[in-house]
């Protein structure tokens, strides 16, 4: 059993299904992080960037839009998609890293 | 036959029968009115057709749909149940009336998602209940948790219902030209056959049918206006420029001499109402309708940029102070409401895993983002044309759209100053909706498209509405009937409740929505902070505080509601001010206070039991979790209908 192994490859080895403690901090430990970040760039984004900086975004102009306007209206919905995208592929990836994928 | 497949050939059948369509339009074939009731009626057919084939009476399948939901087919559905008759027909106006602050919706309506990814979706699908109260009923054990949570979507879902329902009415209404309450009850009946037939197996196939459509027919106009002018069927990119022509033509505006004494004359009748009403002595009614005709002649009297050396118009300008509060006050409310919404929270429970409800969350929002990142290009066209091609014509050489659309009642052309030029202040509008309705005509497309309009606009309405009528049946009949009051019933039993509860509910709906009540609009908006302020923090803390309890849930849900409620009514009715903060932004209080008060209750009583507490870590591993099947403590509902 891995239960000494911090790494991923020590985890595949653990039988599908079942997690050492170890694991299942290291697991839920990647998770938060990734959470975090993700909520830091969100917040960034819509209430810094599209908000309160949007006006003096403004006076910077990328193919016709004030950046502030892009920002809100275009920019952050693509970095909320981005966002997703990436959480849902990197998570997933980590449940086939820990053997804990599920079928379907 | 792969799904991709019928997908596929469905999506291009619908366009061959609106290229048919079109050419029966073009050789005379078919009247305006005739290619509305086609589209209509194909529709309807198409969506009932939908449910005969899916109609199923097991309980996973009429529940969740089997949990049989590839993660793209999940997000089309979630899309279509999350975009609404006002997503469709009146966010693009709404912008082009709001400029810069509306955006909050654009931001807010589509943020939430990633709040629903990280916080909430995954672990939803892990937990494996059947419906939201179900969860928070498993949860904190007991039936009060469960109670507060049947009580809050039926609030949420039912105003939400009266005004898709009230959309459809309007949508048959305005294009066929039947009577408002027949249109309400037609549209009903396709609603009813599916959701009826095969509950959440068939609502979720003819929401992806629904997406389909109501994504082609918003994208045709502006992708064909943004070619027209151009040569770039991109109108996301294009819009840039139509800003900056905006932009400076609302400046010129703003100097211009004769916009300004159309401007003048608009004060004074304003001003001449506003004497009128102040020298008292009138009749409510009358004072009523003066008090319409000063705002309107308010509204007329804005110049389109502040000063007339202003660098950015009005559309452009960020708000600041107070509007910067607001904004981002509104932007975060539609965001938890977002994520706190049980129609969408339960579309999660329909995709066969962990990592496909992951997957899915994140095709959700790409779908639903295809809309909300064109809804700005429609507001920017729309203005673009009144400002460059209506404003300064004459009035007897108006632009076909305008004489089309102008019996409707959306927008009207007056002479103010009696000069015989259209000018931008003699522009009335009355509902802003016509951005997206008479865009087909605005950018010289056939009608037939104007029909696709129709199509994709009732589509997103009747989506919306089965979505709703769902999760309220579901709440009665599983949570309240089948959980609290009787535990023995048998699923034939569980189910023609719930089909039963259908029925009425819709007819309720609808019934209200005749009434045409000025308080729905005001309704919706608020369902989005009541969601955000109840749901939101005990579905949080419930998944990820393990110490959270039933006494802090309950105490938490019904501190988040009355504190939103009560800034709600109080700010609405009574004058009631923090911070100046607007009715509909009222869950920016309400949140915080249901999360401090259920961390707080819930360390004041006994920690949940043992067996709770390991679920709610165990929920945090796929696979090695609960049962993905099922009711995760053990009452396995599957097996109950087996």
């Amino acid at each position: 059993m891995a239960t000494t192994s911090a790494t991923p490859t020590g985890a595949r080895r653990a039988p599908r299904g079942e997690l050492t403690e170890q694991q299942k901090q290291e697991y839920w430990r990647y998770n938060v992080k990734l959470t975090t970040i993700l909520l830091v760039i969100w917040f960034v984004v819509t209430f810094l960037i599209s908000g309160l900086w949007a006006g003096y975004l403004n006076h910077i102009t990328i193919i016709g839009f004030p950046l502030g306007y892009y920002m809100a209206a275009q920019g952050s919905l693509a970095i909320f998609v981005i966002e997703i995208a990436v959480y849902a592929r990197l998570m997933n990836k980590k449940d086939d890293e820990y053997g804990i994928r599920e079928e379907g | 036959m792969s799904l991709d497949k019928i997908f596929g050939f469905y999506t291009l059948g619908f366009l061959g029968v609106t290229i048919l369509i079109g050419i029966g339009e073009k050789i005379g074939l078919f009247s305006n009115q005739m290619i509305g009731w086609i589209f209509m009626a194909l529709s309807l057919l198409i969506y009932v057709i939908i449910g005969i084939v899916t109609r199923t009476s097991n309980a996973d399948q009429y529940y969740v749909a089997g949990r049989g939901v590839p993660a793209v087919y999940n997000g089309m559905a979630t899309g279509s149940d999350w975009m609404s008759a006002a997503s469709f027909i009146s966010m693009g106006g709404a912008l082009s009336a709001q400029g810069f602050a509306g955006l909050a919706y654009v931001m807010g309506w589509t943020g939430g998602y990633l709040l629903l990814a990280v916080f909430l979706g995954p672990y939803l699908r892990q937990f494996g209940a059947y419906t939201i109260p179900d969860f928070l009923g498993a949860r904190y054990g007991g039936h009060a948790a469960r109670i507060v949570g049947v009580v809050g979507a039926i609030a949420c879902s039912f105003t939400y219902l009266i005004a898709q329902v009230t959309g459809v009415g309007l949508i048959i209404s305005r294009f066929i030209g039947l009577d408002f309450n027949v249109g309400v009850f037609v549209g009903l009946l396709g609603v009813l056959f599916c959701s009826v037939l095969g509950g959440m197996r068939s609502v979720t196939w003819t929401q992806v049918a629904q997406y389909i459509i109501l994504i082609i027919s918003y994208l045709v106009p502006v992708v064909y206006l943004s070619w027209t002018i151009f040569s770039i069927p991109i109108p996301e990119l294009t819009y840039g420029q139509i800003l900056q022509r905006n932009n400076t033509r609302a400046i010129e505006i703003t100097r211009d001499a004769k916009e300004k004494e159309t401007r003048a004359l608009w004060k004074k009748d304003a001003d001449e109402a506003n004497a009128k009403i102040k020298a008292g002595g009138l009749p409510d009614a009358e004072v009523d309708k003066l008090k319409a005709q000063a705002a309107l002649a308010g509204r007329q009297a804005v110049a389109p940029a502040a000063t007339e050396d202003a660098k950015f118009s009005r559309y452009l300008t960020v708000p600041a102070g107070t509007g910067m509060w607001n904004f981002l006050a509104l932007t975060f409310c539609l965001m938890v409401g977002t994520a706190g919404l049980p129609h969408i929270l339960t579309r999660y429970y329909t995709t066969p895993s962990v990592r496909q409800a992951r997957t899915s969350v994140a095709w959700s929002l790409f779908f639903i983002f295809l809309l909300y990142f064109t809804a700005p290009a429609y507001a920017a066209f729309a203005r673009f044309t009144i400002y460059a091609k209506l404003v300064g014509t004459k009035l007897t050489e108006l632009p076909r759209w305008v004489t089309l659309w102008k019996p409707a009642g959306l927008f009207d052309v007056v002479d103010k100053n009696n000069d015989g030029i259209v000018q931008w202040a003699d522009f009335v509008v009355k509902s802003t909706d016509f951005v997206v309705l008479s865009m087909p005509e605005i950018a010289g497309l056939p009608f037939v498209i104007t029909g696709l309009v129709m199509a994709g606009g009732l589509a997103a309405a009747l989506s919306t509405a089965d979505g709703l009528l769902l999760t309220i049946a579901n709440a009665i009949s599983h949570d309240l009937y089948y959980n609290v009051i009787d535990r023995t019933a048998s699923l034939a039993k569980r189910l023609t409740i719930t089909k039963v509860l259908l029925i009425v509910t819709a007819l309720i709906a609808a019934y209200t929505a005749t009434y045409r009540l000025a308080i729905i609009v005001e309704l919706v908006a608020w369902a989005f902070s009541l969601a955000g302020a109840s749901f939101f923090p005990a579905l949080v803390m419930g998944i990820w505080w393990k110490r959270a309890n039933k006494a802090g849930a309950v105490a938490g849900m019904w501190a988040g509601l009355i504190v939103t409620a009560y800034y709600m009514i109080g700010s609405r009715f009574y004058g009631v001010s923090w911070f100046g903060t607007q009715t509909i932004a009222s869950a920016i209080f309400g949140l915080p206070v249901g999360f401090i008060v259920i961390w707080i209750v819930s360390l004041m009583t006994p920690p949940p039991p043992q067996e709770v507490q390991d679920l709610v870590v165990n929920v945090r591993y796929p696979k090695t979790g609960q049962a993905t099947k099922g009711d995760p403590l053990g009452r396995d509902l599957p097996a109950a209908a087996r």
